[in-house]
């Protein structure tokens, strides 16, 4: 104890700031929660032998519409404002973080690496090595599980754990024929040579090649997909709607409540001060009713209105071993506990990944969904929340797909993304999935739950599932 | 059967009342084929035959259609109806066969299809909107029929496809489809469409104007896909229907520029006389006139557009009648009926199902075996004694499924998927996992041998060996196994993922168990099977090669390749004797020839097999030489008689008797010395049944199929004409044309039929 205090007195940079914010936090929070939080008595989920790793930190940019504020920068810039985040809210030495991994979808071929092209920039020590990952909309929850790994296996004990994603700008090539003339022309010797390779070039080798929206094995966009989904499972427009206006309603009361306490506000360089995510924008039933389907022509249900949106952020999480938290003089903020991957038919099943990794991850941990106080699931499209939810109330679906001999039942409503969720504050595909862990960690301080469950769905037909335990008071 | 049916629906309706008590408003006709259910304004009327797999418009189906139809329109609370197959993988695939063939004369085919046009124009003329929903294969008169309803919503499931394939069963289509396709595509794709009767897939029936629009099929939900896709299927085509009504979906597309342009060019009698004589031309070139109904179908579409509905109309009834009731037809629809016994598995199901496949030889049979297996789900071995054999075969293998890829039938990544099944090796390893070994090694007894042994020392007990061998008998080859009972053939046709027949020989010692393995593999590989028992040249090469020696001595007798070539395809062979032969390979038709004739000794002369020998020796073997009877030059399909090969025949020559060398004795001695062995096998045992007979020489060897296979053209011609024929030339050549003793039967008897 002694210990704690003297390093949190060392941290001082820092005090002043954790301690409004936790004034804050008690202030806001209800007495009723405080007295839920003293009648949960539900075990812990630590296991002997296994090492307890926790949350300590978990910060974001502000998820901005692309092609707004951000549309300037590069990909790195982003991932660079929320690791110096994270730096600042902190107040870790640069040279304490054993390793940085960073997750990210589309990849800006100048800066493959972005894990180590933002921790450069964003001051770390360059004697801590980096690399990035990619798993679709799960790449981020990649990057925090193996931190995880990484503190579980011995070899590190504190990691930082990240993702960004930047669609202002992507990766337009050449097309191949083209790609494959400059190259040759690069080796050519002779004039003669070079002359009948630029001679070659036709029009039709001009036209660029755009990043691919559409799932490599079945040529299908995810929209579209995930239209023939919500059919599959018969939700209707209205109910997508619902969702939708469900999510834009929370997440911008929780914004105004100044709940989103992940937000790290950010200096754009040329320009403001960006602090808010831009994509909240709650309407109302009849105006999303007015909008044409996006996809499926002209009977489709998905629309833009009930989809996420294209967006630019980045986030980061500070992982740690328990015990080099607390000798540090840290507060984790949740346990990271069991987390399982799954991945299913890329075409009829593309985005059930929560379906399939909620009821495995549970008997992992041994927990049930009446166990789960916080639910925090990544919203792609509010049809594949919908089907998803449907999916996980049918015993026929978990009979004849998943070999199960039940189904695993749908969350509470009221414990189910309760701050917003990726229709809403935005999907930046590599970041979402550190928003999602460090919103459990947060509802759970807030509301007073123990336990959380974090899924999503990916491109690829894969899924994620972990399970977060609140750090005790 | 009407009142019963009306006791049912009683029933029924008394029960919804005691349930829901809203009997009045969601009235409910209950058919065993046909019924509907009312949901809002709109009338669901679902189809499904509970006696077969498939939905056929059958005398039944009509009826109940008619009887669900007429109270859609005299109930007043309906404003529109959707009609619906509920049986997955099909809408309706047609008209009743067994129905038209039960008629006994034209006039009375006419009458059927005189009752179809009636209910069509009926359902035409509909004041309440009708949408068809199609899921699942949508042909000739279901095609008919749902060209004639107000809008049309189709699954884009592979299962969905649409088309008129009454040509190929010798008919036209006989309810409207030749005055309706024409209006609804245009002159040139309706002729594609009715003289091909190819199948097509929705993605293109939309972007013809077939159908208005297209729905994905869905993955698994609260229901089996195939079920959950009709419901959501229905769910649209309701919406539609009503949006149709609410004058929301307008019925006629605004005309592009391309479509107005074309109307105007179409709208000259010239241009349309034109259209009428280039396909006229066409269907000439290829049918040789050997098919009447692709000249039909041009008459009657002729008729509609330039005389009006009517004429049209009643050409069209008129003609399918005449159609019905020629020899051609009844050809045709004989081998549709073979067919489909042949893809049946009379052995039963084997013990074990054969998961892992080895072939030995990746030449193109090998490989081509491989192709029509790895994408069944079957491990594939495809092992070679070489590297670069090894290579070859396997881009072979790859070539086939991206070919099909660039096609668009599959994805690139589905390629991929079934490649992965394939293992290409040089050794035995994995072996010992093999079910099913087919060796396609050298036809030579030696090697054959080698390699039975080198196999049954490495692979499991339960493994079945079989043998691609074209002329080689099984026995001989089983006699160097430790397990005869295991040893079958498997006579592949080349090529192999295009030849639809799998010759399946047995011997005496071959068990059941393995001939049920066998023709289930072969099954699994989409072909159409024929089993028969073992000795040389089995069944197809026998037949053949009888043919092909009168063929030497044809061209020995002064007639030239190109001519010979016109004879036979004059006669319905879809290749000619000697691009056949070219084809084939002149040293396996050498080698085929001098073996047969060994075992079968003077009746399979005729043709000098020195002069195949020779030209073998000179080095040309035919297509895959370069040089055979003709020239082959890579990217030409314009070929010339090979120069040098005149100077053989010249060598060779024979003089010709003039008695019996006219166009059409030439065809028939061609023709009489295949049927003539085709008949002396079943004589002998060798085939079990006059419908494999039929099936194999049409699928196998090109046998004219507008005559039906050898059986049913002895039928149809008359054994004692053909004997007659045969006597004839027997005074001038000998035993090669003495008729077999069943043949003699049947002449003598004129009451004998092969096919009843």
């Amino acid at each position: 104890m002694a210990s704690m205090l003297l390093n949190s007195l060392r941290n001082c940079p820092v005090c002043p700031a954790w301690a409004v914010q936790s004034a804050a936090r008690s202030l806001s929070t209800t007495v009723q929660l405080q007295a839920q939080v003293q009648t949960k008595s539900k075990k812990t989920l630590a296991r002997p032998n296994v090492k307890n790793i926790v949350l300590v930190e978990g910060v974001r940019t502000p998820f901005l519409l692309s092609g707004t504020t951000y549309s300037d920068l590069m990909p790195h810039d982003l991932a660079r404002a929320a690791l110096q985040g994270l730096l600042h809210r902190t107040a870790i030495p640069k040279d304490v973080v054993d390793y940085i991994i960073y997750g990210t979808v589309i990849q800006e071929v100048k800066t493959s690496n972005v894990a180590r092209e933002a921790a450069l920039g964003a001051g770390f020590s360059d004697k801590i090595p980096s690399h990035t990952v990619t798993m679709a909309c799960i790449s981020s929850n990649q990057a925090m599980t193996s931190a995880v790994g990484l503190i579980a296996a011995g070899q590190c004990d504190a990691v930082v754990a990240g993702g960004v994603e930047f669609m202002s700008d992507v990766p337009i090539r050449h097309s191949r024929k083209m790609r494959k003339t400059m190259l040759s022309l690069n080796k050519a010797k002779t004039l003669g040579q070079r002359l009948s390779l630029l001679g070659s070039i036709r029009l039709a080798h001009l036209s660029p090649e755009l990043p691919a929206v559409a799932e490599f094995s079945t040529s299908e966009t995810m929209g579209h997909s995930a239209d023939r989904l919500a059919a599959a499972f018969g939700v209707s427009r209205v109910e997508q709607d619902e969702f939708a206006l469900r999510s834009h309603s929370l997440a911008k009361k929780a914004q105004d409540a100044g709940l989103l306490q992940d937000v790290i506000s950010f200096k754009v360089p040329g320009r403001d001060i960006v602090s808010q995510d831009n994509g909240i924008r709650p309407s109302s039933m009849e105006q999303m009713a007015k909008l044409k389907p996006a996809f499926i022509k002209p009977h489709g249900t998905v629309t833009a209105a009930n989809s996420s949106f294209l967006t630019d952020g980045a986030s980061a999480v500070l992982i740690m071993s328990e015990e080099k938290a607390l000798a540090m003089g840290y507060k984790p903020k949740a346990y990271l506990r069991d987390f399982v991957y799954v991945s299913q038919d890329p075409k009829d099943q593309l985005l059930l990944g929560p379906t399939y990794g909620t009821p495995k991850v549970l008997e992992r941990a041994g927990l049930t969904m009446s166990d789960i106080d916080v639910f925090e699931f990544h919203e792609a499209f509010a049809g594949q929340i919908m089907a998803n939810l449907k999916a996980m109330d049918s015993d026929w679906f978990a009979q004849t797909y998943m070999g199960r001999k039940s189904k695993v039942g749908t969350p509470p409503m009221d414990k189910f993304n309760l701050w917003g969720g990726s229709l809403s504050l935005g999907h930046p595909f590599g970041a979402t999935g550190c928003r999602l862990v460090t919103t459990v960690a947060h509802r759970l301080q807030k509301e007073g739950g123990q336990y959380g469950l974090v899924a999503a769905c990916a491109a690829g037909g894969q899924g994620h599932a972990m399970v977060i335990e609140a750090y005790p008071k | 059967l009407l009142t019963k049916d009306r006791l049912r629906i009683g029933e029924l309706c008394c029960q919804i009342c005691l349930v829901t008590a809203c009997c009045l408003l969601c009235p409910y006709l209950a058919g065993t084929h046909v019924n509907y259910e009312v949901k809002g304004d709109v009338a669901v009327v679902r189809i499904n035959d509970p006696n077969s797999k498939v939905n056929t418009l059958s005398i039944q189906m009509q009826k109940e259609l008619t009887d669900v139809m007429n109270e859609v329109w005299s109930n007043n609370a309906v404003q529109s109806a959707v009609l619906i197959s509920t049986k997955p993988g099909c809408f309706i695939a047609g008209a009743d066969i067994n129905m038209i063939e039960g008629c006994k004369t034209a006039e009375e085919v006419t009458q059927l299809s005189q009752e179809g046009q009636n209910i069509f124009e009926k359902i035409e003329k509909s004041p309440k909107p009708i949408v068809a929903a199609i899921n699942g294969s949508c042909l000739g008169a279901g095609l008919e029929f749902v060209i004639a309803c107000q809008y049309r919503i189709a699954t884009k499931s592979k299962k969905t496809v649409l088309g008129t394939p009454e040509v190929m069963l010798g008919l036209l289509p006989g309810a409207g489809g030749t005055q309706r396709l024409p209006k609804m595509v245009g002159l040139p794709s309706a002729f594609d469409m009715m003289l091909t009767g190819r199948n097509i897939r929705a993605d293109k029936a939309k972007k013809m104007g077939l159908v208005h629009q297209l729905v994905d099929t869905l993955g698994p939900g609260l229901k089996s896909p195939e079920e959950r896709t009709i419901e959501y299927l229905e769910e649209i085509a309701i919406e539609c229907a009503r949006g149709i009504v609410n004058k929301k979906i307008p019925l006629s597309k605004e005309k592009g520029m391309m479509q107005k342009l074309q109307d105007y060019i179409m709208s000259f009698e010239m241009v349309r006389n034109q259209i009428y004589k280039t396909v006229h031309g066409k269907v000439m070139k290829q049918s040789k006139g050997l098919y009447p109904a692709p000249l039909k179908i041009i008459e009657c579409v002729k008729a509609g557009i330039e005389q009006g509905p009517i004429p049209g109309y009643l050409a069209e009834s008129q003609n399918f009648g005449q159609l019905a009731k020629t020899t051609e037809s009844h050809a045709l629809i004989g081998l549709y009926h073979g067919q489909v016994t042949c893809k049946k598995n009379r052995f039963g199901a084997p013990q074990k199902e054969v998961k892992t496949l080895a072939i030995l030889g990746a030449g193109l049979m090998g490989a081509g075996i491989a192709q029509v297996t790895v994408d069944k789900g079957v491990h594939t071995i495809l092992k070679d004694t070489t590297v670069s054999g090894l290579a070859r075969g396997e881009q072979q293998v790859f070539k086939g499924f991206n070919d099909k890829t660039k096609k668009r039938n599959i994805t690139s990544f589905e390629r991929d998927s079934i490649l992965s099944n394939l293992t290409g090796q040089l050794d035995y390893s994995g072996f010992e996992k093999a079910d099913m070994v087919i060796e396609a090694v050298f036809e030579d007894i030696n090697i054959k041998h080698k390699v039975l042994k080198e196999i049954e020392a490495v692979i499991p007990p339960h493994c079945i060996f079989a043998s691609n061998t074209s002329a080689l008998p099984i026995k001989e080859i089983a006699a160097a196994s430790k397990r005869p009972d295991k040893v079958i053939g498997m006579h592949y046709f080349s090529p192999v993922d295009k030849m639809q027949l799998l010759e399946i020989i047995t011997t005496e010692q071959t068990s059941k168990d393995t001939t049920a393995s066998a023709v289930a593999v072969g099954l699994k590989q989409g072909k159409v099977i024929i089993v028969v028992g073992d000795g040389p040249g089995f069944y197809t090469t026998r037949c053949l090669a009888p043919m092909l020696a009168e063929a030497v001595r044809v061209l020995q007798e002064g007639v030239d390749p190109k001519k010979l070539d016109a004879l036979t395809t004059g006669f319905g062979f879809p290749v000619g004797a000697a691009t056949l032969a070219d084809e084939v390979g002149l040293d396996v038709a050498a080698h085929v020839a001098e073996d047969l004739g060994k075992a079968f000794g003077s009746r399979f002369g005729g043709g000098n097999v020195e002069v195949l020998k020779t030209m073998v020796d000179m080095g040309f073997k035919g297509r895959k030489s370069g040089k055979g009877c003709y020239v082959y030059q890579p990217g030409l399909k314009v070929r010339d008689v090979n120069p040098d090969i005149e100077e053989i025949l010249e060598k060779y020559k024979m003089t010709p008797n003039p008695a019996v060398s006219s166009d059409s004795d030439v065809q028939y001695r061609l023709v009489s010395r295949f049927v003539n062995e085709a008949v002396l096998c079943l004589q002998e045992g060798i085939l079990s049944s006059p419908v494999e007979g039929d099936i194999g020489a049409v699928f196998g060897l090109g046998f004219p199929p507008c005559l039906g296979g050898p059986f049913r053209f002895v039928d149809a011609f008359g054994a004692d004409k053909l004997v007659e024929k045969m006597r004839r030339y027997e005074e001038v050549y000998g035993n090669q044309f003495t008729p077999c003793q069943l043949l003699l039967d049947h002449a003598n008897d004129s009451s004998k039929k092969f096919h009843k």
